[in-house]
């Protein structure tokens, strides 16, 4: 048998030496949200787009309609300000997470 | 007719069952790497032993010209027989034959070998090798699929379900096997998953092949929804021999004693673990060196490494063991360990396994990803499962046994029915260094040479807390014993636990933290 490669792990100030998993090492970092970043919560596609960059909005504005899983869902603005960038266009295809909107 | 006619005829027509999906199928089976679900059947069962039901049952659809079509035994062959001389109920889908495709026949064959299985009081293995519903017969073919859910679910707990994935097993199928209690996959040959790559592709963008959605790696490794990884279909079914030598044939049943053996002599106890608690070891080699010949059936081994469960035996009787592994990511409990142990302790606990438990970890895993996973309702179906389980409950602590985790791993809070701690033990809330870090937080502050005072303090904390003793003192150790005596306090405890009788509240069921 191989020994195995260790790396070392902090727990409550105790440096423990043992081996990372793969699933470990790959998880998510965790970053604060963006409040003004409109992000898709499921894969689909963009049907209709409602603004403009520059345009003024107000929280619950309707920005674009996503399908995704047969439905046509109302993205809405979640904080009132301006859009400052437009990422999409009519009919592009979208995974989950991606950026939409930026409204500041 | 004469007899000798009629038996000649009844000859012929089973001939013509038994050559499945015909010559070209078998063939297209072959070259994919896969035995046909009649040599599965028979490379499982003793030899011979193979008694095969519902053989000329056919479908009865009508729509979309499938009355013109044949089906041999509806893409299903079910039946009984024997492994190691005792009886077992099967069912193997036969993907030669419209690709072993789901219809209302093919799913009552199923569900009538289920019933069986569950009324006889045996274990039912189900090899699953099929494309999925029959789309012609439509929602007869999902009426199927329910059927087979409702009696995965009755016979949860009473008998041992054993799925076997040999091939396609996609869609609303995949969730038989989920329901059951042991899931087999066999490397490039299982592919399990809802939607499969083409649906992936087209709805969400995301290109994937079948291995990397969710071949037998995937489902070993990273979702847990496996429990026996194998490189071909022989060794699976070795495997799954194996495992049915450990376990019970039903709830109201021990598993079958074996002759007592003593662990191998490679083993030394005293020798695999290292006294610093920051060292890592493989907690196996202490499993390994307090069971019978050594011999321990790893369940889930590449998934949630940090936590082992498996079955061996002490003099002759099956144990459930379940042991933090300090080697993987310091032993911690997080959401996947919690997982697989609370699954796997309420599996001995139904079918009257005794469990051990070797306890040597630091506590929870820290981190966003963590809390936000939901590690708070993850790690409670450990305590939850501890909480509940009836059978014989042991713990022995190896070393750490730090704050939350130390309640759950099966503590005497827990109703453990007896705790042992190794001299090396440290029972406390936290490891040494956060504890004095907080209780001396003041005088370490005020010192001249802060870092001075905190060694002084984390080594004051670590001589009067970190032991077994302060437990002992209080009862919640039943006895602080020497590593080598492991293996005979195990063996006594058992012995002594043998006509265990508890009451519990009288409920219809608890609510586990799913």
């Amino acid at each position: 048998m191989s020994t195995p490669k260790y790396d070392s792990l902090e727990i409550d100030g105790l440096k423990y030496k043992t081996q990372l998993t793969e699933k470990f090492i790959n998880r998510k970092r965790w970053e604060a949200p963006n409040p003004g970043a409109v992000i898709t919560y499921i894969p689909g596609s963009i049907i209709d787009l409602y603004v403009k960059e520059g345009q003024e909005v107000k929280a619950g504005d309707l920005l674009c309609l996503l399908e995704a899983m047969k439905m046509h869902n109302k993205i809405q603005a979640p904080i009132s300000g301006t859009v400052t960038k437009i990422y999409v266009n009519k009919g592009d295809k979208l995974p989950k997470d991606a950026l939409m909107f930026e409204i500041k | 007719m004469s007899l000798k006619r009629n038996v000649l005829d009844l000859r012929k027509r089973k001939e013509i069952v038994l050559q499945g999906g015909g010559e070209e199928a078998i063939k297209k089976q072959a070259a994919m790497g896969k035995l046909t679900a009649r040599e599965r059947i028979e490379a499982i069962l003793d030899k011979d032993s193979f008694h095969e039901y519902d053989m000329f049952v056919e479908h009865q659809s009508k729509d979309f010209d499938m009355d013109k079509k044949v089906l041999h035994g509806d893409g299903v062959i079910i039946g009984t027989g024997t492994i190691y001389g005792e009886p077992v109920c099967i069912y193997a889908q036969d993907f030669t034959v419209a690709g072993g495709s789901l219809g209302l026949m093919h799913a009552r064959k199923i569900t009538k070998i289920m019933d069986h299985a569950l009324k006889m009081r045996v274990p039912l293995i189900g090899i699953n090798d099929s494309g999925g519903a029959r789309i012609q017969e439509g929602v007869d073919s999902l009426a199927g699929y329910g059927e087979i859910f409702f009696r995965n679910t009755q016979a949860s707990g009473v008998i041992p379900q054993l799925s076997v994935i040999l091939g396609p097993c996609a869609g609303g199928a995949v969730y038989s096997p989920a329901l059951t209690d042991f899931v087999f996959v066999v490397d490039n040959i299982s592919k399990m998953f809802i939607t499969g790559p083409e649906v992936v592709k087209t709805v969400l963008g995301e290109v994937v092949t079948m291995e990397e959605l969710g071949g037998a790696k995937v489902h070993s490794e990273i979702s847990g929804n496996a429990h026996f990884f194998a490189h071909s279909e022989y060794e699976c079914f070795e495997q799954i021999k194996k495992l049915l030598t450990f376990i019970p044939w039903s709830n109201e049943a021990k598993a079958k004693p074996f002759p007592s053996k003593p662990p191998r002599p490679e083993y030394k106890i005293e020798k695999i673990i290292p006294s610093d608690p920051t060292q890592p070891y493989d907690v196996r080699d202490v499993i390994r060196a307090v069971a019978d010949d050594s011999d321990f059936l790893e369940v889930q081994q590449e998934f949630a490494k940090n936590i082992v469960v498996g079955f061996g035996r002490i003099d002759g009787e099956t144990i459930g063991f379940v042991a933090n592994q300090p080697s993987v990511l310091a032993g911690v409990l997080d959401c996947d360990s919690s997982d697989k142990a609370g699954r796997f302790i309420r599996f001995c606990d139904a079918f009257n396994i005794p469990i051990v438990t070797f306890e040597d970890m630091p506590g929870y895993l820290p981190g966003v990803e963590q809390e936000h996973m939901g590690v708070i309702r993850h790690g409670a179906k450990v305590l939850y499962a501890y909480s509940e389980a009836t059978v014989p409950k042991i713990t022995v602590i190896l070393r750490k046994a730090y704050g939350g985790g130390y309640i759950a791993m099966n503590s005497r809070h827990l109703k453990a029915d007896f705790m042992f701690a190794w001299p090396t033990a440290e029972i406390a809330v936290m490891g040494p260094e956060g504890a004095a870090n907080i209780i001396f937080k003041k005088e370490i502050m005020a010192a001249e040479n802060p870092n001075e005072m905190r060694k002084i303090k984390v080594a004051e904390y670590r001589e009067k807390f970190a032991n077994p003793y302060v437990a002992a003192s209080k009862g919640y150790i039943d006895s602080v014993i020497e590593p080598e005596e492991t293996r005979k306090i195990l063996k006594h405890s058992i012995e002594v636990s043998s006509n265990k009788s508890v009451l519990t509240p009288a409920k219809k069921h608890g609510i586990p933290p799913f």
